[in-house]
């Protein structure tokens, strides 16, 4: 019988199977952060222990620094000890820092594709549930905790229970206005943020085949969102354009090599998941979020459904999230004026995100409600952002493109929205305090972002392009 | 890693589902280099409000509710994969944490700091909230090695499952790690066939 796309990479990395244990996965690349790092270290240091293989990890500082004067000393006394403590085991340890001020320092997931460190066919994984990113390349990808970062740190392996497999096709053409974005928050409305926990989705159909890496990586990204802690979908051409050339991409006979093998990475006819799912893309209409979790989605023009239609267990929750919103059974979302727009985060802040956006604001005015943070990706988006005049027309814009880091995304570090306010987000998560205490966020697409930016109001991007 | 057989215990009950990780600790928390001292911050801005006051109606603000068993709605530990999370809860007090659904990543860092994630039906986890609202200091008998939780004053018992490499590693108190570097030579050997 013919294996999946997941079966194939796992199968080739088994170390060790053994009834009754998880499996031992040997693990390609490890990516760190200063968040998820310190107490790993630590942990290697009690033990006496090394890092195996230094080489195949790599670090960078994004979610704890500001996105404003990078090259002033960070303010914050607890945030800059975090980050120094990074460059401090870095160097302790004998891995490689593109720290704050590198010219590659940027968002884990948007450095390693950029990079060409993440590659079809690799195991990889990081301290951060949004590595299911680097499966946009056919690569199994997947969030760890800080245990497990010590782990690899010791051994280069993780001791993993294979994971249930589900594919999920989106057939058809993406109508005008709506993208990669839409597609992910649609499904995830559709199967809830709990409905993909145990299995690695692989994504697949003409509409998904359509997309770019970028916005593949937004759909993989978003894979943790519906519970599944890795997405992928199998490489095709488009990806290996995209990874051909970069930094750390094989090279000559190597990359004839390694192209040779990512050809073999697909699910065969004849395998089977443990689920499928099939959405038709005419169907997607821009989407937004409206409460607490990224399953509670809907089309930009639709309703917010009602908390008598919840299932009984689910009332109280759903009418906490509607409270917390500031929202009503029913309302219409459309129109309504939002406070922040902010554009960044490892969904989407990539240069085709500030392409995208940069195209639509181009010759309009920033509306005078709102403030709007635009925050790329990594410190080489920043530069071809620059290259290309996207920071002028943001100027003009009224906008300013800020320094690269996780920012608002999380409520960590200095970008975090006021309590009480509306803000628009491209970013990944629109759960209670996200992006700051009493915080309210609303997810969507980075085209519909912009659309807020110059009329201060959720709209219909559609009647707009 | 701390040893876990047997517990009995009062509970905490939170009947919300889709608790996630950035609830049961905020990312402004984040910034400790140490795994000590998260449990201040567990569940932080549902705990105080904006002036760092107990918010009363908060369960975990109300004396009638404690113990070191916290039970919770379905899709508990969604979200971030911060280890932190399972941190927090440890340092607090919670050696068991009991829901109808866990999300995997939570569940993984529970299990590798020593705390217990029991998964159990939608109907016994209703039969536990039950029983707690109508009688706060119910106890609740865990039995890792039986792989049983009972409600002592109906004997409403539920069979729940783990990995068995999972349970032995709780019961006697050792990690992966350990596991791995016993295999090392198997590493070297994989490395060297690719």
């Amino acid at each position: 019988m013919g294996k999946t796309l997941v079966e194939k990479i796992w199968d080739a990395h088994v170390v060790k199977s053994q009834e009754g244990f998880p499996d031992m996965i040997y693990i390609d690349t490890h990516l760190i952060h200063e968040v998820t790092s310190p107490q790993a270290f630590d942990g290697l240091r009690k033990r006496g222990l090394p890092v195996f293989r230094p080489t195949q990890t790599v670090a960078t500082a994004d979610h704890n620094v500001p996105t404003l004067d990078q090259h002033l000393p960070i303010k914050e006394e607890l945030s800059r000890y975090q980050v120094d403590m990074l460059s401090k085991n870095c160097k302790e340890f004998g891995i490689e820092l593109y720290g704050l001020g590198h010219p590659y320092q940027g968002i884990v997931h948007v450095i390693g594709p950029e990079l060409g460190i993440t590659q079809p066919g690799k195991t990889m994984v990081c301290g951060d549930s949004h590595t299911s990113t680097h499966g946009a390349f056919g690569a199994i990808a997947f969030g760890i905790g800080t245990s497990q970062v010590e782990q690899v740190f010791a051994t280069q392996c993780l001791l993993q229970q294979k994971p249930k497999t589900m594919k999920i096709e989106v057939n058809g053409e993406l109508g005008k206005g709506v993208g990669a974005k839409d597609i992910i928050l649609y499904i995830i409305s559709k199967i809830s943020a709990a409905g993909g926990t145990g299995y690695f989705v692989e994504y697949a159909g003409s509409a998904i085949r359509a997309l770019s890496m970028e916005g593949r990586m937004t759909i993989c990204n978003m894979s943790i969102e519906m519970g599944a802690r890795g997405g992928l979908i199998a490489p095709d051409q488009t990806t290996f354009d995209y990874v051909e050339g970069r930094e750390f991409a094989p090279k000559g006979a190597e990359w004839e090599k390694s192209l040779a093998y990512w050809k073999t990475l697909y699910s065969d006819d004849d395998a089977t998941f443990d689920a499928v799912l099939t959405y038709d893309a005419a169907a997607i209409q821009p989407m937004i979020t409206y409460g607490t979790n990224p399953g509670m989605g809907i089309g930009v023009t639709e309703q917010i459904p009602t908390t008598i239609s919840q299932p009984d267990s689910e009332k109280p929750s759903f009418q906490k999230a509607l409270d917390y919103m500031g929202f009503h059974d029913g309302e219409q979302v459309l129109g309504k004026p939002v406070d922040y727009v902010f554009i960044g985060s490892c969904t989407n802040s990539r240069i085709e995100d500030l392409r995208q956006v940069a195209a639509f604001v181009q010759g309009k005015q920033k509306a005078s409600n709102v403030e709007v943070w635009i925050v790329p990706g990594s410190k080489q988006v920043e530069a071809q952002a620059k290259l290309e005049g996207i920071d002028k027309i943001f100027e003009e814009a009224g906008f300013m493109l800020r320094e690269p880091g996780c920012s608002a995304c999380l409520g960590m570090n200095e970008d975090k929205i006021p309590a009480g306010k509306y803000c628009i987000s491209t970013s990944n998560r629109n759960f209670e305090g996200r992006q700051g205490p009493n915080a309210r966020t609303l997810l969507v697409s980075p085209l519909t972002a912009a659309a807020a930016a110059v009329t201060g109001k959720i709209v219909d991007v559609r009647e707009l392009v | 890693m701390k040893k876990f057989e047997k517990l009995s215990s009062r509970v905490v009950p939170l009947p919300i589902e889709n608790i996630d990780t950035d609830q049961i600790i905020p990312a402004r928390f984040l910034k400790a280099t140490t795994r000590e001292g998260f449990g201040n911050n567990l569940f932080r801005d549902w705990r105080y409000d904006s002036n760092d006051q107990p918010k009363a109606d908060f369960v975990m603000n109300n004396p009638t509710y404690q113990g070191k068993i916290l039970v919770a709605g379905k899709n508990f530990g969604c979200g971030s994969s911060r280890e932190h999370a399972a941190w927090a809860i440890q340092d607090f007090g919670f050696d068991v944490v009991v829901s109808s659904f866990f999300a995997d990543i939570f569940k993984g860092n529970a299990l590798n700091n020593g705390v217990l994630p029991i998964t159990v039906s939608e109907e016994f986890l209703e039969k536990i909230f039950d029983q707690i609202f109508a009688k706060p200091d119910a106890e609740i008998e865990v039995d890792l090695e039986a792989q049983t939780i009972r409600i002592v004053a109906t004997d409403d018992q539920y069979e729940f499952e783990i990995n068995p490499y999972k349970k032995s590693c709780l019961i006697n108190g050792y990690d992966d790690i350990d596991f791995i570097l016993s295999h090392k030579a198997e590493i070297e050997i994989f490395e060297q066939q690719r």
